[in-house]
C-alpha cells in the first residue's frame, strides 16, 4: 500500500522516500487508534522495503510532535475494570506498540523523526526507534513518566542507552523536565538541528542523499550498528507493568486527566 | 550583565511578539498564564523560545507555580 489516508495518521511513497505523517488531535497522542493504524503501517513495509530507501515521521500538529501515550484513555480503560486486570490490559497494549516500534527500528531502510514542538513521553520513544532525529529549533524533549508514578513503557529507556549511555536518561528520567533541541543535540540525542518550521525540508533533503547509496550496503550498516535490545525491552514491559497496577498511579492519573493547567504533565 | 529590568523587559517583548499582542499589553506584574490565554504547548513554546534568547536552560521544575513576568525574570537571571 504506497499511500494510505487514517483517523490518526497518513502515510505516501514517493521516489523511494515513505513520509508519515502524524496528525491526531488533540497532540498525536499514542492509544489504541493510533497504535491500530501503527500497525497497518509496519504490516505494509513488506510490500515497500524493496522500493524503499527512507522513511520521514513527522507531525501535522501544530507545536507538538507527540505528547506520548494516551493517558485519559490509559486511565479510563484501566479505571473501567477491576484492579487484579489492569496489568493484563496494559501488557497487551506495551506488547504491540513495541512489536510496532521494533518493526520501525531493524526497518531495512533508514528512518528519520522530523520533529517540532513537544516530543513528549511516547512521542519521544517514537522518535528514538527512528535512526535519525532532526529538530526544529523550538522542539523540546522529556520523558514526564516518573511524576505519574510509573517509567516510559515503549522501549524508551533501553533505545536511550543503547544510543547515549546513562547519564542523560537519568537527567531525563528522575527530573521529567523538558529539554531543547540545542540541549538535545549537545548531547547526541538530535542528529541535525533545523530553523524554525525547517525540520521537515531538512529530513527531506537528508533523504534525498541517502537514497543515493546502495541498498544492500545501507540495510548492513544499520543491522551492524544498532542492534536491538531485546532483553531490556522485555524487562522494561514487567516493571511498567508492576509499576502500573499500584493505586497512586491511578490516583497521579486521575489528577493528570483532570488537570487543565498549562502545565499538567507536572505533578 | 544585564539588570532585572532588562530581562524583564526582554521576556515582555519575546511574548508580545511570540503571543502577537499589541505592545504595552504586558506588565512585569502581570499573570501571563491568564493575560495570554496560553495552554501546556505554547508554555513549552515559549520556554523555547526564553532559553533560546538567553541561551540558558530553564528547567520546567523552576518555574512551576511562576505566572508573572517579573518572578520569570528572577529565574532567568539565576541562570545568566
Amino acid at each position: 500500500m504506497k499511500s494510505f489516508t487514517g483517523k490518526t495518521l497518513r502515510w505516501e511513497w514517493r521516489e523511494g522516500v515513505i513520509e508519515l505523517t502524524l496528525d491526531h488531535e488533540p497532540a498525536n497522542e499514542i492509544g489504541t487508534a493510533m497504535l491500530a493504524e501503527l500497525e497497518k503501517f509496519v504490516a505494509a513495509f513488506g510490500a515497500l522495503v524493496p522500493e524503499t530507501a527512507v522513511c520521514i515521521i513527522s507531525s501535522a500538529r501544530k507545536s507538538v510532535f507527540s505528547a506520548g501515550g494516551d493517558l485519559r484513555e490509559l486511565y479510563a480503560t484501566a479505571a473501567a475494570v477491576p484492579e487484579k486486570e489492569r496489568s493484563a490490559g496494559v501488557r497487551a497494549f506495551l506488547e504491540r506498540i513495541h512489536a510496532v516500534l521494533n518493526a520501525l527500528d531493524t526497518a531495512p531502510f533508514v528512518t528519520i523523526a522530523a520533529v517540532h514542538g513537544a516530543c513528549l513521553g511516547g512521542g519521544l520513544e517514537l522518535a528514538l526507534a527512528c535512526d535519525m532525529i532532526i529538530a526544529d529549533k523550538m522542539a523540546r524533549f522529556a520523558f514526564p513518566e516518573l511524576r505519574l508514578g510509573f517509567i516510559p513503557g515503549f522501549g524508551g529507556i533501553p533505545r536511550l542507552k543503547r544510543d547515549l549511555g546513562n547519564a542523560f536518561i537519568r537527567d531525563l528520567l528522575f527530573t521529567g523536565r523538558t529539554v531543547n533541541a540545542a540541549r538535545a543535540h549537545a548531547v547526541g540525542l538530535v542528529a541535525q538541528l533545523a530553523g524554525e518550521g525547517e525540520a521537515l525540508r531538512i529530513a527531506r533533503s537528508t533523504a534525498a542523499q541517502i537514497t543515493k547509496y546502495d541498498a544492500l550496503t545501507r540495510a548492513s550498516a544499520k543491522k551492524f550498528i544498532k542492534p536491538i535490545p531485546y532483553d531490556e525491552l522485555r524487562r522494561e514491559i514487567d516493571l511498567f507493568c508492576e509499576l502500573f497496577t499500584r493505586p497512586a498511579v491511578m490516583a497521579a492519573l486521575k489528577k493528570f486527566v483532570e488537570d487543565s493547567g498549562p502545565m499538567p504533565y507536572l505533578p | 550583565m544585564r539588570t532585572l529590568e532588562q530581562t524583564t523587559q526582554e521576556i515582555i517583548e519575546l511574548a508580545t511578539e511570540h503571543f502577537r499582542v499589541p505592545r504595552g499589553t504586558l506588565a512585569p506584574g502581570d499573570d501571563f498564564f491568564k493575560k495570554l490565554g496560553i495552554d501546556s504547548l505554547q508554555t513549552l513554546e515559549m520556554l523555547s523560545r526564553l532559553e533560546n534568547h538567553f541561551g540558558i536552560e530553564l528547567p520546567d521544575y523552576e518555574v512551576q507555580g511562576v505566572s508573572d513576568f517579573k518572578t520569570l525574570a528572577e529565574r532567568i537571571q539565576s541562570r545568566l
